[in-house]
């Protein structure tokens, strides 16, 4: 577990944060530019000097007498851009920090990064110039885990990279992901990577924590500004029940009901993850019927909130643990007469696999 | 026309090259944390500091000779100081001559050093740190290579310079064999005895020494070669 409690002023800019953040999986710094989520990670990292105090699973790194110097931190950080050392070969840029730990500590080895990352092809390149974008990223990402560390921290590691880099980086950190058993604080601004990546997520803005919380709750609360996003919506967690080779068509379960999706390639018993965004959920008071979307789920209406004159949203509840959020007109919902506690249909358009 | 180099100029062309690496050496010593400093500070002294050590370019070499030979003559600071300590007097010494070249050449070690120094990204600092390296590490790991072409041109340069000075020779070292007369002075003091044969060998061996010197410079430092 993180411990973190900076305050840092600037001439146009002031962080403030006092949060904690989990000691496993993926916790996403997110917000928009002028957040403060880039500066909290170069604060972590010892890359920044804010007062306040620093615990990692009750290790000091910071408070008022002690600010750990940044190459005693056991932490890797990927920057933006790859920053590979121009002088060294891709192999002894990968070897840099793991030569600067004592053997007995290090606990990842060449072949694992090599494997998780597919770095086979690249480690015998001489020049880390001759890389592409998404390959340098790679080798940073290799170069910073086998300096052994307590906590992987990037700093919007896709944001240099072309669309194609990027989805083909992407299901490396998926694999990362299952792969490690450290955290990983990963900042960015982009919510699909957010939704692919993150179990944990950290709002920012203006420098202060606004939200931190596990990722499918939080971004279905209606309080903050992801709900008001184009794309907002909620992440559930399923799993593969059942392929209907005939229609071509992949049935997900999870606790609150069941999802027809296109043809998903896993085989029954695979956890997914899938998006339903707000515009992509409507709202029926009596069970449709002769209706061409299939997935008619019942729901309970837990929050209702206006969006701007003429949009409201709804929250839903499915089952125990699941919510559903619907973006529908003002009209619609005096019309329908909704109301919180209100048992309804939520009928689900079209479901994202982010898997 | 006389024998190329008399015995004489032999002796001048080497206290030229001892002065002259003795001074590089010094300067790349100090020169270095000098050069750091000067790229990475952010101190409102930055301006003046650089101004400072960037005055030999533009001041006569006279102007320089003639205030460190008051400095470090009987009633000067620096004299005091070498007198107290049983050093006696460095005007007319190799010694004085070594002090004078290091403010004289300065500024060709320094700032070819800072141009190296800053044009490494703060990043690479920062990724090294990242991955352990402690700042003496990163300074032999990262930047001495990233600013290897700054201190191959620096050394050259500080050395060439140091083998073309004259007026600061002439007013700290004057004219003493295997002590301070230097190739430059040599050759004035040919030409001021009419024997222009011997000024030619000498004179065109400098010529020649420098544009060697130059020509190796251009064409193997790999600045701006790199992406």
């Amino acid at each position: 577990m993180i411990r973190a409690c900076f305050k840092l002023t600037r001439p146009e800019f002031t962080l403030d944060v006092d949060t904690q953040l989990p000691g496993q999986g993926v916790t996403a710094l997110f917000g928009p530019s002028g957040s403060g989520k880039t500066t909290l990670l170069r604060c972590i990292a010892g890359l920044e000097r804010a007062s306040g105090s620093l615990h990692v699973d009750g290790v000091v790194w910071q408070d008022e007498n002690t600010f750990l110097p940044v190459h005693r931190r056991p932490l890797g950080y990927v920057f933006q851009e790859a920053s590979l050392f121009p002088h060294l070969s891709v192999r002894a840029n990968l070897e840099y920090g793991y030569k600067r730990i004592p053997p007995v500590e290090r606990r990842v080895q060449l072949e694992q990064v090599v494997d998780w990352l597919g770095l086979g092809q690249l480690i015998g390149r001489g020049d880390p110039a001759e890389l592409s974008g998404g390959e340098r990223q790679r080798v940073a990402i290799g170069r910073a885990l086998l300096a052994s560390p307590r906590i992987l921290m990037m700093d919007e590691p896709l944001s240099a990279l072309d669309t194609a880099s990027k989805q083909d980086i992407i299901p490396y950190l998926e694999r990362l992901h299952h792969e490690l058993s450290i955290p990983l604080l990963y900042v960015t601004h982009a919510l699909d990577e957010v939704v692919r990546l993150a179990d944990h997520l950290v709002l920012l803005q203006q420098g202060r924590v606004i939200a931190s919380g596990p990722l499918g709750e939080t971004l279905a609360r209606l309080d903050l500004p992801t709900a008001h996003f184009d794309d907002a919506g909620v992440v559930i967690e399923a799993v593969v029940a059942q392929h209907d080779e005939a229609y071509h068509l992949t049935r997900l379960e999870f606790s609150g009901g069941s999802l027809w999706v296109g043809r998903v390639y896993q085989p029954p018993g695979s956890h997914v993850r899938t998006r339903v965004l707000a515009r992509d959920v409507s709202i029926a008071t009596t069970a449709p019927q002769g209706s061409s979307i299939s997935n008619i789920l019942a729901a309970r209406i837990s929050e209702i909130r206006d969006e701007g004159a003429d949009k409201t949203l709804v929250r839903m509840t499915l089952g125990n643990e699941h919510v559903l959020l619907s973006r529908i007109t003002r009209r619609s919902c005096d019309l329908l007469d909704l109301f919180v506690g209100r048992h309804v249909f939520a009928q689900v358009k079209s479901v994202v696999l982010t898997t | 026309m006389d024998s190329a180099f008399s015995a004489a100029d032999l002796s001048a062309i080497w206290l030229t090259f001892k002065l002259a690496t003795v001074v590089t050496f010094i300067l790349l010593l100090i020169g270095t944390p000098m050069a750091w400093w000067l790229a990475r500070t952010r101190s409102g002294w930055k301006g003046a500091i650089g101004a400072l050590v960037a005055l030999p370019i533009v001041l006569p070499p006279t102007v320089i000779g003639f205030y460190l030979l008051v400095m470090m003559g009987p009633d000067g600071p620096i004299g005091h100081l070498t007198q107290s300590l049983g050093m006696g007097l460095l005007p007319f010494t190799f010694t004085g001559l070594v002090i004078a070249s290091v403010f004289y050449s300065l500024p060709f070690v320094v700032q070819p050093l800072q141009n190296a120094f800053e044009s490494i990204p703060e990043r690479a600092l920062e990724t090294a740190a990242t991955l352990r390296a402690t700042t003496l590490d990163t300074f032999f790991s990262v930047v001495l290579p990233l600013a290897k072409p700054g201190f191959l041109t620096a050394a050259v340069l500080g050395f060439a310079h140091t083998v073309g000075e004259f007026g600061v020779v002439l007013m700290i070292g004057g004219n003493i064999p295997e002590q301070t007369r230097v190739v430059s002075v040599q050759i004035y003091d040919h030409v001021e005895a009419m024997e222009y044969g011997s000024a030619h060998w000498l004179s065109a061996g400098m010529v020649v020494f420098s544009f060697v010197v130059l020509l190796l410079l251009y064409t193997f430092n790999p600045t701006g070669r790199r992406k």
